[in-house]
């Protein structure tokens, strides 16, 4: 019961590639907001709390992503949990990209001259302030390849999230090789699909890096 | 009561005691210039006034505040003392006039319209508003020292603090800045500064004070002080330098 691969079937990879962009949307915006806190808590926070962030970090960065969506997925059922694959996948990832963001935001933060935040001390802001007017606005800057590079390794990442049984992209590829038995043609099309999205990413980066250094040069 | 009065403060940094029980009052609209070699204690002193270093022991009083106080208000004290650093400083990330309005903006709340009014009024008065538009980086190193003038000056405060502000600057830059200092200078500002231009201290500064391992060692109009030297340290000072 082969069928010749098709417009049909590049519909069908076309929904598995709509699944990888919501759940790399999720993992970004989710990760981006906790990895910020992350960032600041590490930074700023006190002695107890800079400690936890590091083991945070230390536990995500040191265990394989496929072994925490399987945490994830079946932690979530053992403590009484029900919950879909979607939400286990999206909650590890979201972890997941906290910890790497977090660390190196934290970075960014750090590389900040002391000077900068003497400066604005001097003209009496308060943290938050200097914070935001000053130190966040050069951090970013600092930031961006990074950041981009790394959003760019989750959309690839999601495809991890097969193993618990989400159909994205990488899967769907499967279960269409599975119909059609034309796997060459089939995973070209996938490749080319991720790099329809991770392109436009290393493309977004460059142009923000040549933006911010044709007027901030040192 | 003088503006500032600082009495007997001592601040170590580490096993290093930089400041050694030093005490000097400033009256309002005095100019006062502090002298010695590195290492003397003479950009902490300054640093110690608006609370960018904390005294072990002493007290600092600025305009009634005290400075010191554990609980002091250091914020609402900023907003009165204006300092220019060495290293200029200046916010890279934004233009001259937002490096300018940030402070009068988020801290004073003013609106933007007058925050805007009131840099281009700062930036005149060191003569270099036409560069509004620029960034930190596209500017001279004597130029971005006038705009951190200015950042300090839109702020409105009763004291200006300036800490070595010609030493980074390439020989030919310096009396671009000078020129700015001795304005503010006969506009009445209150001002310390640290600095090794000797000129400029004889000419601009009401009193000098020698600053000598954490102390000071001695001070007085810049002529008696230059001229007939009470101590063999100020001398050899003053030939090192002169």
């Amino acid at each position: 019961m082969l069928r010749e691969f098709g417009i049909d079937d590049i519909l069908l990879l076309l929904t598995g590639a709509k699944w990888t962009v919501l759940l790399s949307l999720i993992a970004f915006t989710g990760g981006g907001l906790l990895g910020l806190m992350v960032a600041i808590g590490r930074v700023f926070g006190p002695g107890p709390l800079k400690f936890l962030i590091e083991c945070y970090i230390r536990a995500i960065q040191g265990t394989p992503l496929l072994g925490q969506l399987f945490l994830f997925y079946f932690g979530f059922s053992i403590f009484g949990f029900d919950v879909s694959a979607w939400v286990a996948i999206s909650v590890a990832m979201v972890f997941f990209s906290s910890a790497f963001l977090g660390d190196s935001w934290r970075g960014c933060i750090e590389a900040i001259p002391k000077t900068q935040w003497e400066a604005a001390d001097a003209l009496g802001m308060s943290f938050v302030q200097k914070l935001c007017y000053v130190v966040l606005p050069q951090a970013a800057r600092i930031a961006i390849p990074s950041t981009v590079g790394f959003m760019a390794q989750i959309v690839k990442n999601t495809s991890l999230a097969a193993v618990v049984g989400f159909v994205d992209l990488l899967r769907m590829g499967q279960l269409v090789t599975a119909a059609t038995f034309q796997p060459l043609t089939v995973y070209l099309v996938v490749a080319f699909m991720y790099f329809a999205m991770c392109y436009p990413l290393s493309q977004w980066s460059r142009i923000l890096e040549r933006r911010y250094n044709a007027t901030h040069q040192h | 009561m003088p503006l500032i009065n600082i009495e007997s403060i001592h601040k170590t940094f580490g096993k290093l005691e930089v400041l050694k029980g030093v005490s000097l009052d400033i009256a309002a609209g005095e100019i006062v210039v502090i002298i010695g070699r590195s290492g003397s204690g003479k950009s902490t002193l300054l640093r110690c006034i608006n609370g960018l270093e904390k005294v072990e022991s002493g007290k600092v009083v600025v305009d009634g505040t005290e400075v010191s106080a554990a609980k002091a208000d250091l914020r609402a004290l900023r907003q009165k003392i204006g300092i220019v650093f060495q290293s200029f400083n200046l916010f890279p990330h934004l233009t001259i006039e937002k490096n300018v309005t940030l402070a009068p903006r988020v801290v004073k709340k003013v609106s933007p319209d007058e925050a805007k009014k009131a840099a281009i009024t700062a930036l005149e008065r060191v003569q270099i508003a036409n560069k509004s538009g620029a960034y930190p980086s596209q500017l001279s190193g004597g130029q971005q020292q006038r705009v951190a003038i200015a950042r300090s000056l839109a702020m409105s405060p009763k004291i200006m603090l300036f800490d070595e502000i010609t030493s980074a600057l390439d020989p030919e830059l310096v009396g671009e800045v000078l020129k700015v200092l001795e304005n503010l200078a006969s506009e009445g500002m209150t001002m310390v500064l640290v600095t090794h231009e000797m000129g400029f201290a004889r000419k601009v500064a009401n009193r000098v004070v020698f600053m000598h391992e954490g102390k000071v060692w001695e001070q007085g109009a810049p002529e008696t002080l230059f001229k007939s030297p009470k101590t063999p340290e100020l001398a050899g000072f003053i030939n090192s330098v002169l």
